[in-house]
C-alpha cells in the first residue's frame, strides 16, 4: 500500500508550440491538503488532466494512489474531480446532472439528496442548471466531485465566484475531508485561502516545479522582512541608511521602508531610529505569505 | 456498458428532446402518409419528387408502409440531427471530461451512448410506423385503394422487412451524425453539414449528373429504407452505406479513443 496519493516522475506534455508541462516531479502524501499554484499558462490544468487520464503525457511516468496514470481506470473510481470549472448539462436539473453521473459511475443514486445538501444547494436541486449563478454551479462541480466518496479529490479553481461565505463553507469542508483522510489537491488563484488549508504546496512555472513540499519548508526559503513607516520621506532615507549600514537589503516602496532581514532586528532597528533621532510611526516583522512566496518565485509581477 | 445506456438514456428522456424529437417525426410522417392518399389523383405527383404512386402499387401487400419507408430518409435526417447533437455538445457543455473521469473506456462509452440513441431511435421508428400505417389505412377508403392484401401473411412479412429497413437506414444516419458530432466537435457544425450534404448537395449534384446518386452516401441510406429504388438496387445501397458508415465509425472511433480532452 502505497503512502502516497500523487506521485509524478518527469512528467511531460509538449505542443507543438513548445511544452505545457516540462519534466514535472513531484510527491503528495496520502490525506494531506495541497495546493497547487502557478500563474495563468504555468501548466496547472494540464498536469491535472494528465493525472485524470484526459490527456497523454509525451514523457515521464504518474502514480495516482499507486496505479500508473496509463490505466485510469483502476484510480478513477476513486478520484473526484473538477476540472477547469463545472461542466453540466444547462437543460437538465442539477439533481438529473448528478444522477446522470452517479448512474454513470456505479454510484447509489440517494447519494444525490445528501451531496445537494452537503453543498448547501437544498431546494435549488430541481432548478435547471442553466438557470445557476456562477457560485452555484460551482457548488454543483463540487458535489459531483464527491460522488465516489474519493480517497483523491481533484479540485481546479473550487472557490471561483463564490462570495466570501461560499468560500468559507468549502474551506471547512476540504478540511472536513482532509481530516476524513482524503487527500485533496486544488489549484486556486486564491492564495491567501490555500496558505490557510494547505500543508503541501506545488508550484509551477511556464510548466516547471519550481517547488514541491511541505508548506512551511517553502517559507523557510524565502526571507522574512520588516516594513518601517515613518512621518517623513528624509527619516525612511536614514532607516534605508542604517539597515543597509547592517548588512540588511532595504528599498522604499510606497512610502514604507522594506528590509529583508530577520524579525528580531526589528528590535536594534527600532534602537537605532532612536537614537538617531527618528520618528518611527509603523514597525512591523513579517513572515513571507504565500502571495509573496508566490511572486518571489514564480517571478510574477505583483 | 448497462450504466452508461442508462446514464445516457437519462438526457434522451427529457421532454424537450423527446417530445420534439418524436413531434418532428410524426410531423413528417403524417405529411408524407396523408399526401400520398389525399394526392392520388394529383397531376403534381403524390410521391418523392413528384413521383405518381398509383393504386396499384398502394394496393400491394407493402401498400401499407408505403409511405412509411418513403419517410425512411426523413426519419434518417432527425437521428443525424439527435445523434449529432448528442455527442458534440459533450466537447461543447465540456461535459465529456466528467463522463471520462467517471468512465475511462473511451470505446465503451461511445458504444454506449450509441445503444441507447438507437433506442431513441428505434421508440421513433416504431410510433411513426404505426402512425403512417393508421393514417394510410384511414385514408384508404378515401382514397379508393384496396387494403385486401395488407393484412396478409405477404402484408405482415412487407411491414416486418420496412421496419427493419427502416431501422438500419435510420440508424445508419445517426452514426454518421455521430461521427460528424465526433469529427467536429460543435453540434451546429454537425449537424448543418450533415444536413446540406444530405439534403441540398446530394440533390444537386444528382441533378447535374445522375450517376452520382449511385454513389452518394445520403442517397445509398434513404434507399435502403425504402428497399431500393428501380434504378439503384437494394444491395448495392446496403453494401455502399455500410461500407461508408463502417469507415466513418473506425476513422471516428480511432480519434475519439487517442485524441487529447483539452475543453
Amino acid at each position: 500500500m502505497t503512502s502516497l496519493a500523487i506521485s509524478v516522475k518527469d512528467l511531460s506534455k509538449k505542443y507543438d508550440s513548445g511544452f505545457a508541462v516540462s519534466h514535472a516531479n513531484f510527491e503528495v502524501p496520502l490525506g494531506t491538503i495541497c495546493g497547487f499554484v502557478g500563474p495563468n499558462g504555468a501548466g496547472k490544468t494540464t498536469t491535472i488532466r494528465m493525472l485524470l487520464g484526459l490527456i497523454t503525457p509525451t514523457g515521464g511516468t504518474a502514480e495516482v494512489l499507486g496505479e500508473s496514470i496509463t490505466h485510469p481506470e483502476k484510480y478513477l473510481s476513486r478520484v473526484g474531480a473538477m476540472i477547469e470549472g463545472p461542466a453540466f448539462y444547462p437543460a437538465l436539473t442539477g439533481e438529473e446532472n448528478l444522477k446522470v453521473l452517479a448512474t454513470l459511475g456505479g454510484y447509489p443514486i440517494e447519494r444525490v439528496a445528501e451531496l445537494i445538501k452537503t453543498v448547501g444547494l437544498e431546494g435549488r436541486g430541481n432548478s435547471k442548471y442553466k438557470t445557476y449563478s456562477l457560485g452555484m454551479k460551482q457548488r454543483l462541480g463540487i458535489a459531483a466531485a464527491l460522488l465516489p466518496e474519493p480517497k483523491v479529490l481533484v479540485l481546479d479553481e473550487p472557490t471561483n465566484g463564490l462570495d466570501p461565505e461560499g468560500i468559507q463553507e468549502v474551506r471547512d469542508l476540504l478540511k472536513k475531508l482532509a481530516s476524513q483522510g482524503t487527500t485533496v489537491f486544488v489549484s486556486s488563484h486564491l492564495l491567501s485561502e490555500l496558505e490557510i488549508i494547505s500543508e503541501y504546496i506545488v508550484m509551477l512555472r511556464k510548466g516547471e516545479v519550481v517547488f514541491a513540499g511541505p508548506i512551511q519548508d517553502l517559507f523557510l526559503m524565502q526571507q522574512p522582512f520588516i516594513l518601517v513607516k515613518t512621518d517623513s520621506q528624509s527619516d525612511l532615507q536614514k532607516i534605508v541608511a542604517i539597515a543597509e549600514a547592517d548588512g540588511h537589503k532595504a528599498t522604499i516602496r510606497s512610502e514604507v521602508a522594506h528590509i529583508e532581514g530577520p524579525t528580531d532586528w526589528a528590535g536594534t532597528l527600532n534602537r537605532k531610529a532612536f537614537d538617531a533621532g527618528i520618528l518611527i510611526t509603523q514597525l512591523s516583522p513579517q513572515m513571507p505569505n504565500l502571495e509573496e512566496t508566490f511572486f518571489e518565485m514564480t517571478g510574477e509581477k505583483k | 456498458m448497462i450504466r452508461i445506456v442508462r446514464a445516457e438514456w437519462r438526457k434522451l428522456r427529457r421532454p424537450t428532446l423527446f417530445l420534439g424529437t418524436i413531434g418532428a417525426a410524426l410531423f413528417f410522417t403524417g405529411l408524407t402518409s396523408t399526401f400520398l392518399y389525399l394526392m392520388i389523383d394529383s397531376e403534381q405527383g403524390n410521391g418523392d419528387r413528384g413521383r405518381q404512386i398509383g393504386r396499384e402499387v398502394l394496393e400491394l401487400a407493402g401498400g401499407s408502409v408505403y409511405g412509411f419507408a418513403s419517410v425512411g430518409g426523413l426519419l434518417g435526417v432527425i437521428a443525424l440531427c439527435v445523434f449529432a447533437a448528442q455527442t458534440a455538445q459533450e466537447y461543447t457543455y465540456g461535459t465529456l471530461r466528467n463522463i471520462l473521469v467517471r468512465q475511462p473506456g473511451r470505446i465503451r462509452i461511445l458504444v454506449g451512448k450509441l445503444i441507447a440513441m438507437k433506442i431513441f431511435a428505434l421508440i421513433m421508428i416504431l410510433i411513426s410506423a404505426a402512425v403512417s400505417i393508421g393514417i394510410s389505412y384511414f385514408l384508404s377508403d378515401r382514397a379508393k385503394v384496396s387494403t385486401e392484401l395488407w393484412f396478409t401473411s405477404d402484408g405482415y412479412t412487407e411491414i416486418g422487412k420496412t421496419l427493419v429497413n427502416v431501422t438500419i437506414s435510420v440508424v445508419y444516419f445517426g452514426i454518421v451524425g455521430m461521427v460528424l458530432g465526433l469529427l467536429l466537435r460543435s453540434p451546429i457544425s454537425a449537424i448543418s453539414i450533415g444536413v446540406l450534404w444530405i439534403l441540398i448537395i446530394e440533390n444537386l449534384l444528382g441533378a447535374v449528373k445522375p450517376v452520382f446518386l449511385e454513389w452518394m452516401p445520403g442517397n445509398q441510406l434513404t434507399l435502403i429504407a425504402q428497399g431500393g429504388s428501380a434504378d439503384i438496387s437494394y444491395s448495392h445501397a446496403l453494401t455502399l452505406g455500410t461500407s461508408y458508415v463502417l469507415v466513418g465509425a473506425l476513422v471516428a472511433t480511432v480519434l475519439f479513443s487517442r485524441r487529447d480532452v483539452a475543453n
